[in-house]
């Protein structure tokens, strides 16, 4: 009865409705996008590489279902939860300099100051 | 990374292990999991640090330039020439769209399985109506709400249940968590309302228009065991997947109807004592919203309850850059009536639709959600403007004109 559907292909559809682009250059944006998807297997794979560890430190053995099966006690899931903050934080860093650069729009740069130091 | 020394204190999203699981839950592998675990920090990144700097954008270099704007169009057409706004919503669509996609690989890779269950758990179930021949209104037909492919209604194949379950286990991401363990925090919070603002409510009959797969009339159905509870919709999938998540759950007082709520004819008039609507009206259009309204008061017995749970209105004192940003999802997340919903003087609608302005009722509720797994909108300052689990109530209770005469 459901043949019809191929998961792979049917999971990434377009859905109805013209989709926005925002970035000045399209190109850009598709990449942005792509560049998101890896961030997310890459902390898809550290939160299993995660529960690896811990399996093994706790029991020095591991198998499929254990991993497919653990469930990370409130502490470890903040710790965790804390790692994927600091990931984000490191991934998106381009985004919080430019908002700090927000505050002082008029910073002179290094070319500028270096014009300073060397007028006679 | 060590647990003993963490360098702050913990604020983000539970770990998506926490959520309920009940008779419908797709299964998820460990990576499925970690995916929506990702998913749900990074809209919380991009509430909590970027959209801070987009607020600090325009007020230093998008006002300036565009000052004395008088209409939220002009703010975000003016946010729309900047690069932060620009990123911003470039990162926050493409989420939007890794969650579908990861929700939708999650719930099609086990699609038969699904679709058997469904089936099997409602079949010959007198408490699933469905209805092969209702016109789908163009205002849900014409867009996929919230980039989800298919919305409600569409099925990929006879007996399809996979866009509700997908609908299920994705919400968690899109809030991070914020509407609980069973995603019902909205549902639960309208309970909590009624029991403190109307201790003596006892209805007979509930009625719960464009309820979906029922996440918030779950609880309303649990907390009036004894009322017989109905929820319409005009979407097969969320209908069957619904009666069979609420059976799982153990709660057998709701019959799930597909029926378009513009026209429920097929009820008397004065037949239900309570009409509710969860975060429904925004998915409808204007044409449609004064029918609607129309046949909630007709529906309603003396001393009933409406109550709709909406997003808060723009009224005239919230600042057009608040307001600019809650019309996102109105442009860039296919939710086309949201914006026009959200202007609208919904007491007015009320009184056109037969209630008196001394029987509206007002009212404002936050998630309720188990606290010691879940983030509480109380304790939360992080504003994700038009996703944040807290809404405003408008409603009317009509008066008991034959207990007032017998008084
Ligand atoms: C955002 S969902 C909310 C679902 C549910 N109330 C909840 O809180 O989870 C909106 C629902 O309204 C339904 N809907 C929209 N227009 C409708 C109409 N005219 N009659 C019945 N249902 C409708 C959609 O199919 C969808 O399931």
């Amino acid at each position: 009865m459901t043949e019809a559907i191929d998961p792979l292909k049917l999971a990434g559809a377009k859905p109805k409705g013209k989709r926005p682009y925002f970035l000045k250059d399209p190109d850009v944006e598709r990449v942005l996008a792509v560049t998101m998807a890896l961030a997310q297997e890459v902390a898809v794979m550290r939160e299993r590489l995660d529960t690896v560890e811990r399996i093994l430190e706790e029991k020095g053995t591991l198998s499929q279902s254990d991993i497919e099966a653990y469930n990370p006690p409130k502490p470890i899931a903040e710790a965790r939860g804390s790692w994927t903050q600091e990931y984000l934080a490191r991934v998106l860093r381009i985004y919080q300099q430019e908002i700090e650069a927000l505050d002082n729009v008029n910073e002179p740069s290094s070319e500028d100051i270096g014009h300073e130091l060397g007028a006679e | 990374m060590s647990d003993k020394n963490m360098p702050r204190s913990y604020d983000g999203p539970p770990d998506y292990r926490n959520v309920g699981l009940h008779g419908m839950s797709p299964k998820t592998t460990h990576d499925e999991k970690s995916r929506f675990n990702f998913l749900a920090h990074l809209n919380r990144h991009l509430a909590s640090e970027i959209l801070p700097g987009v607020k600090t954008a325009y007020e230093t270099r998008v006002e300036p330039k565009n000052p004395f704007p008088n209409h939220r169009n002009q703010v975000r057409k003016a946010l729309l020439e900047d690069s932060l706004f620009q990123h911003w919503s470039a990162l926050r669509r493409g989420t939007m769209e890794l969650r579908q996609q990861a929700g939708r690989w999650v719930t099609l890779r086990q699609a038969n399985e699904l679709n058997s269950k469904a089936a099997e758990m409602t079949k010959d179930d007198p408490r699933l109506v469905l209805d092969a021949n209702l016109d789908i209104p163009k205002y849900l037909s014409s867009i996929d709400h919230h980039c989800m492919p298919g919305s409600y209604h569409d099925e990929l194949v006879p007996g399809d249940v996979t866009g509700a379950a997908n609908y299920d286990v994705g919400i968690f991401v899109t809030t991070g968590g914020g509407l609980g363990r069973f995603s019902d925090g909205g549902g639960q919070a309208v309970v909590q309302w009624m029991q403190k603002n109307r201790p003596d409510f006892a209805p007979k009959r509930i009625l719960d228009i464009g309820g979906g797969l029922g996440q918030n009339v779950v609880p309303i159905a649990q907390a009036y065991p004894d009322a017989e509870v109905v929820c319409v919709d005009t979407g097969a999938p969320v209908l069957r997947y619904g009666l069979a998540r609420a059976k799982s759950l153990g709660v057998e007082n709701i019959t799930f109807v597909q029926a378009n709520a513009e026209d429920l004819s097929r009820f008397p008039d004065g037949h239900f004592d309570w009409v509710q609507s969860t975060m429904f009206l925004h998915e409808t259009s204007v044409k449609a919203m004064p029918k609607i309204m129309k046949e909630s008061h007709r529906l309603l017995a003396p001393g009933g309850l409406v109550m709709h749970v909406e997003q808060p209105q723009y009224a005239a004192d919230m600042p057009l850059y608040e307001q600019a940003i809650r019309d996102w999802d109105a442009f860039y997340n296919n939710e086309p009536f949201w914006t026009k919903m959200h202007e609208l003087d919904l007491d007015q609608w009320m009184v056109d639709a037969g209630f008196s302005r001394d029987e509206l009722v007002h009212g404002g509720v936050a998630a309720v959600v188990d606290a010691s797994l879940f983030p509480e909108h109380a304790n939360d300052d992080v504003e994700d403007y038009g996703r944040k689990a807290a809404w405003h109530i408008v409603g009317g209770q009509k008066s008991d004109a034959v207990k007032e005469a017998a008084q």
